[in-house]
């Protein structure tokens, strides 16, 4: 292979986007392929005390009807605590609870409308600041926090940040608001299962995260339930996973995504296509609807972040407190590690000797929040770099030299202790102010990251 | 059910529809003719567009009786098979196409406006573009291709 560094290279599937050969999971076409469509929780929080399919499933053109009844193993998840469809529970308005297979979208959405269901409503909680307080109304039985360790915070210490806010000249606190954010990818959640004899499956996916999926798929339809590598996992967790088998049972194709952004990191279709796949043994398609994809798949959650910072009157920031709560819906989908890596980088590109970040992941009767672009990072870098302009204006300071003062420097390590041995922060923000036709002073030009700190 | 009858891409078809059936549908269940995609149904994203003799359209909103009788092209028929459009040569080279699921839809809104207007500013093509919807470029590198099809189909 010739050297490419430099050199303008030719997508590999590039003529296929512009001559309209790519083949998106929806323009597989296998013939006599059914039309899924789900029946979706209209409350936010309830029990179901009644759910009757009877007359559904004999609506013509009907081929299949499932409840949660035909799922093998109903939970999963990284933290296997979602079901596929709801058993008795429901934990946000649009959860699935039955799913229609039939000859046409017009034949399923008739059928839908005679499924039979009663729901005991009860109290959801929406707001994580409410779901925090004593007495809250419970999204989970395991109540509404994440739990690490002891704790129902995610936690990173370094250093003694009290001592720091009393040797401050100044404290700049601040509170930022981030939004839930839709990744909107042009593609919605679509997936397609093919069954085959044995029985065997072809599932045609949109997924971002084929290998995880693969294995979580497995364990929710228990293909090659004689394994017992499979069953000594399933018991030891309860877990719809399994590792390294199963596979030769499961065809998951994959890797032509039309857009995902983080947004289809989580099972979202593939597992309902699949299980009506194998009862009705016809191929079945789960395309979303834009307005069901805008409103029940995964987002970024909405943040509540507080930082506090002990400051010096020439601009160093000596000490941080920062707090985070994430509105992480109704299930755990990857919301945990989302609040990590916040909390990992929560003091951003900077060096502050003593800092205490504390990460809430706190559930709401909301759908499930989940990874998007950065994990977490993106409304950390948000809150952080306001709070720097705030500390700018606070001390009268330039807002550069600020931040190049804070900089991290070689040597340096990050609030986890990871030691930093190649670092550019300083020569970005120079070449940036220089793109952006600001004219540094001289002491910020002549800074480098290679300079140890005075 | 009703009787269509329609010309794709130069070929004649006769197709059964019924009376809410939209031209998308005929396009990729009945045809399965795949580049117009179903971003969201109901006319606001533009992965859908084709051009209905000539004049660019959203094949989701747009009623499968209505169109009897006329010619349709997708992206699939801008061009001869095994030839390249200088469109699709210019997207490719200019990155214009990123997850490619908007592009079938891009192609054909920038072929209307150079069909119609061989020189556009880099304004004409953001106006022209204004109904079509990407979530991965930001919209340069799709405007630099357009830009760059101009050029080479004066030249």
């Amino acid at each position: 292979m010739s050297n490419v560094i430099g050199q303008r290279v030719t997508r590999y599937d590039g003529m296929a986007h512009v001559t309209g050969e790519t083949k998106f999971v929806d323009d597989q076409v296998v013939p006599g392929t059914l039309t899924v469509k789900a029946l979706r929780s209209p409350v936010s929080k309830g029990k179901i005390k009644n759910l009757d399919i009877s007359a559904a499933e004999k609506m013509p053109g009907v081929a299949g009807v499932i409840t949660a009844a035909d799922v093998p193993c109903n939970a999963f998840g990284l933290i296997p605590d979602q079901p596929v469809l709801v058993g008795e529970d429901i934990r946000y308005k649009g959860e699935a609870i039955a799913a229609v297979a039939a000859v046409d979208e017009d034949a399923a959405m008739e059928a839908l409308e005679k499924i039979g269901l009663e729901i005991e409503e009860q109290q959801a909680v929406l707001d994580p600041l409410e779901a925090m307080k004593d007495g809250a109304p419970q999204t989970r039985p395991e109540g509404n926090f994440q739990i690490w360790d002891d704790n129902n915070y995610r936690q990173v210490n370094l250093g003694d940040v009290d001592k720091a806010f009393e040797q401050a000249d100044e404290i700049v606190e601040s509170v930022h608001l981030h939004p839930s954010v839709e990744h909107a990818p042009m593609e919605p959640i679509c997936s397609l299962a093919v069954p085959h004899a044995g029985p065997k499956l072809t599932i045609y996916t949109v997924s971002q995260a084929l290998y995880f999926h693969l294995g979580m798929l497995c364990g929710i339809l228990q293909m090659e339930p004689g394994d017992l590598h499979c069953k000594q996992w399933k018991a030891k967790t309860g877990s719809a996973w399994r590792h390294n088998t199963g596979y030769a049972d499961l065809n998951y194709v994959g890797g032509t995504v039309g857009g995902g952004f983080g947004g289809k990191n989580d099972i979202m279709a593939d597992h309902v296509a699949a299980l009506l796949a194998l009862k009705t043994g016809r191929p079945c398609k789960w395309r979303w609807t834009r307005a069901e994809d805008l409103l029940y798949s995964t987002f970024r959650g909405a943040w509540h972040i507080t930082i506090k910072d002990a400051v010096t009157k020439q601009g160093r920031i000596i000490g941080r407190q920062m707090t985070s709560i994430r509105d992480a819906g109704s299930y755990a989908s990857l919301n945990p590690y989302v609040v990590e890596k916040h909390c990992y980088l929560g003091a951003g590109p900077y060096f502050i000797p003593n800092v205490r970040v504390r990460g809430y992941c706190v559930y709401t009767n909301k759908p499930p929040a989940s990874s998007m672009r950065g994990f977490g990072i993106t409304p950390a870098a948000f809150a952080t770099e306001v709070q720097m302009d705030q500390i700018a204006d606070r001390l009268g300071m330039d807002p550069w030299e600020v931040r190049m003062t804070n900089a991290f420097r070689k040597g340096e390590f990050t609030p986890t202790k990871r030691i930093l041995n190649s670092v550019a922060v300083i020569e970005v923000l120079q070449n940036l102010a220089a793109k952006a036709g600001v004219e540094l002073p001289g002491h910020l030009k002549a800074m480098a990251s290679t300079q140890e700190r005075g | 059910m009703h009787t269509l009858e329609l010309t794709v891409n130069g070929q004649g078809h006769k197709v059964e529809v019924g009376l809410k059936t939209t031209l998308l549908e005929v396009l990729r269940d009945k045809l399965h003719i795949t580049s117009p995609k179903v971003g969201c149904n109901t006319g606001d994203c533009g992965t859908c567009s084709v051009l209905l003799d000539g004049v660019l359209v959203r094949s989701c909103i747009t009623n499968a009786l209505s169109v009897q009788g006329k010619s349709v092209t997708t992206l699939e028929g801008i061009i001869e098979p095994g030839d390249i459009h200088p469109l699709q040569k210019a997207f490719h080279e200019n990155y214009g196409s990123q997850c490619g699921f908007c592009t079938p839809g891009m192609i054909l809104a920038s072929k209307a406006l150079l069909d119609a207007n061989p020189s556009p500013t880099r304004d004409e093509v953001k106006e022209a573009l204004s109904g079509n919807l990407c979530r991965c470029t930001g919209y340069v590198k799709i405007i630099d291709s357009v830009l760059a099809a101009a050029d080479e189909m004066k030249s």
